[in-house]
């Protein structure tokens, strides 16, 4: 393989620095060399890109690669193919695995399998708390030494107040944010999907939006108060984002994400009692659909993420109420968000890049999401235009849990590189 | 021929035809319960299996001697709750008993949406015995069937259904067949214990069991399960009773004759009163009987449809 790669004839669209031009780009040794039209490299391999759309390769905050302990969901080599196939370059994955990643051993085992078996980079999250039990610290200094970039017990809600509050502080110690799943696991009870119309006539018991909310407005409470930041995990309600733009107002150092399916998706999908559409928090309403979205634009929700969580086909073919919850994202996240977003007009592709490459970059201090010069040439090849019909067994990843399965998206990865070279495409195979 | 159906999972989307066919099958086959020989044809050859993931006495029973008396071989299958998490797969138990070459599976379970789970995984006919809060549909159809017995129509009726509307599978069962009937259903129940945007069904909701029986033809207690004073969903059985029960005042503001009904089994003094289930107005026994002719029809409408003659 040649050292240098060039893509011709590619408008190229970078929200890092606002570019948006048609140009040519060159990578050298891993790194982006040039961005200029015309470019000459007689011995560059030369990638014609007439027609495509050449972004930083997507940063995703939020995914579980279930590697160790669930390789029988996923493991680092097939959730960081399905990433590469979803045009994700960098990927944060969350400690909930077995053993639970709350010591430098567990992180230093995702850092290693993901240099030789990854796809794409791999950037872990480690545990707020040992075992995810809330009850005493997680070793985060020495997990940070092994590169955790962030604290988060997702899945498992820190629900001791005075925990979280030590939490916040002590990872700031280590230059850390928290990431908090908010949810108040006593009124979120035995629930199975948002509580409202669908869950009141299927029958299926509800998760009130309130046990989100409170544990949200807990924790902007924490940060103003310790005057340090945190980070909010899948946002999911109206009232949650309407939490965040006060906060934000007053300056409170809080950032948050939402998911794809909270932008494409409500509690109707559940009719029928598909367990593909049980996810945690849960689908909400077509109101709170429509907050999630004017939040992103308006800058209370800072970015998007997956909550790539793939289960085992035997997890979903049970009842609902005791179906995995979780949607495997990595490979139609994009596809979701420019269907539901930019296709219709209501966001331009320029934001919508940003929110899933500067702006989660930024969140947790990654050296990702730009094509500025002399960057790491992680990046993604878009074709706008194309039409496609979600198969789930065509994915990547292990986990073939989709409520997309089977829907119509315009927008399509065509293909991702990391350091300049190519992990997801024709040139890939 | 209304009824076209594979499955019987609820009356929600159950047109008035379908239940006025099987309610009119109903009627004809009940004399056959009165008669020395409770013994038809009609599903002779037919094996039918109950699938009961919950306790179950009357139910059971009720859907197990309508199978008998049209000659059907009736088999039982006892799941406790616990092997839902821990034995066989629902969908492994119903293609077992679909590959023994049964002809209908009724189940109950106590999770909402399971026979939807198990009809999408086999050929034999489905019908929803009970599944968790969601419905159970032969109930409604009996009482409806024992509305329609006294007041000839369902149309205009006021039916006042009383108590744990959040849990009550029999209060969403009736809601959509009544509604589909044209009746009129208001639903009373402490706020704790009502499900949340109920009236968008087309229904009334209040938290005053008065106001709920007044000019009401029919009032239907639901059954209180002790165990809700755990979740802080009400205080004490003695509170309940004095500000939800059906008693003899309450029951005086519905119409004169107005029926009192009951899905079983009843706690007597706790949302329901003794002198009421045995009053005059009752027609609780009623309703246990036509249960079986209701459950008759269902069974008989459902395998003539599957082409399996």
């Amino acid at each position: 393989m040649k050292n240098s790669i060039l893509f011709q004839n590619a408008r190229i669209v970078d929200p890092s620095c606002g570019r948006d031009e048609v140009s040519d780009l060159l990578v050298e040794n891993g790194k982006i060399a040039k961005i200029e039209k015309n470019i000459q490299a007689p011995d560059a391999q030369n990638v014609d890109c007439t027609g495509k759309v050449i972004v930083p390769g997507f940063v995703d905050l939020h995914c579980h690669l279930r590697e160790p302990g669930f390789e029988y969901k996923e493991d680092i080599e097939s959730g960081t193919r399905a990433a590469a196939h979803g045009g994700f370059t960098t990927v944060c994955c969350m400690p909930n695995l077995s053993p639970v990643n709350d010591n430098a051993a567990v992180t230093s085992y995702i850092v290693n399998k993901a240099a030789q078996k990854g796809s794409v980079k791999v950037r872990p999250i480690g545990a707020i708390t040992k075992g995810l039990k809330g009850e005493e610290l997680a070793e985060i200094g020495q997990m940070k030494e092994a590169g955790i970039v962030a604290v988060s017990d997702d899945g498992k809600p820190v629900m001791n107040s005075r925990m979280m509050y030590n939490a916040i502080k002590y990872a700031a110690d280590f230059g850390l944010k928290v990431t908090s799943h908010c949810e108040d696991t006593n009124l979120a009870g035995n629930g199975v999907m948002n509580e409202g119309y669908h869950s009141t006539v299927l029958g299926l018991r509800g998760i009130p939006r309130s046990a989100e909310e409170v544990m949200l407005a807990r924790e902007i409470l924490l940060s103003e108060t310790l005057k340090l930041p945190v980070h909010i995990c899948h946002v999911s309600t109206k009232g949650g984002v309407q939490l965040l733009r006060e906060a934000k107002a007053r300056g409170v150092q809080v950032t948050a994400e939402t998911c794809p399916h909270y932008i494409a998706l409500t509690d109707a999908e559940v009719e029928g009692y598909d367990p593909n559409t049980r996810v945690n928090p849960p689908l909400r309403e077509r109101e709170d659909v429509q907050a999630i979205i004017e939040g992103l634009l308006d800058g209370s929700l800072d970015c998007i993420a997956t909550d790539h969580a793939p289960h085992h086909r035997d997890e979903k073919m049970v009842e609902y109420e005791v179906a995995a919850s979780g949607i495997s994202g990595f490979e139609t996240a994009f596809s979701v968000c420019y269907t539901a977003l930019v296709a219709t007009g209501r966001m331009s592709f320029e934001k919508l890049i940003e929110k899933m490459t500067c702006a989660p970059a930024k969140i947790f201090d990654l050296d990702c999401g730009t094509l500025g010069v002399g960057a790491c040439a992680d990046l993604t090849v878009l074709d706008l235009k194309q039409n496609w019909t979600v198969d789930a067994k065509a994915f990547l990843s292990k986990g073939k849990n989709t409520p997309f399965d089977g829907k119509p998206l315009t927008g399509k990865v065509m293909a991702t590189y990391v350091d300049g070279k190519c992990v997801y495409g024709e040139e890939a195979k | 021929m209304a009824l076209q159906r594979k499955d019987l999972l609820g009356l929600k989307g159950v047109t008035a035809e379908e239940i006025k066919e099987i309610l009119d099958t109903a009627a004809q086959l009940k004399p056959i319960l009165s008669t020395g020989s409770k013994k038809t044809p009609h599903l002779a050859g037919r094996s039918i299996v109950t699938l009961f993931y919950e306790n179950s006495t009357r139910t059971r029973m009720s859907f197990e001697l309508a199978s008998k008396y049209m000659s059907a071989a009736a088999a039982n299958i006892s799941a406790s709750a616990s092997s839902v998490a821990k034995g066989e797969t629902l969908i492994d138990t119903g293609r077992t008993l679909d590959s023994m070459g049964t002809d209908v599976i009724i189940i109950r379970h106590p999770m909402g949406g399971a026979p939807h789970l198990l009809a999408r995984h086999v050929k034999s006919s489905v019908v929803n015995a009970g599944d968790g809060m969601n419905e159970h549909p032969t109930q409604a159809l009996l009482d409806m069937f024992t509305m329609r017995e006294k007041f000839g129509d369902l149309t205009g009726l006021k039916v006042a259904i009383v108590g744990d509307v959040l849990h009550s599978r029999v209060a969403r069962s009736n809601i959509w067949g009544l509604k589909t009937m044209g009746a009129q259903v208001v639903l009373a129940a402490p706020s704790t214990l009502m499900p949340v945007e109920l009236e968008r069904t087309g229904v009334q909701v209040t938290n005053c069991v008065e106001d709920a029986v007044r000019e009401a033809d029919v009032v239907m207690a639901l059954r209180i399960q002790r165990e809700r004073q755990k979740g802080g969903l009400l205080a004490s059985v003695s509170e309940y009773n004095e500000f939800y029960a059906v008693n003899q005042l309450r029951l005086s503001m519905a119409k004169p004759g107005a029926l009192v009904m009951h899905p079983g089994p009843m706690n007597r003094g706790v949302e329901i009163n003794s002198d009421v289930a045995e009053g005059d107005q009752s027609v609780i026994n009623q309703q246990v009987t036509n249960g079986v002719a209701v459950r008759m029809a269902v069974l008989y409408l459902l395998t003539r449809k599957n082409g399996r003659a």
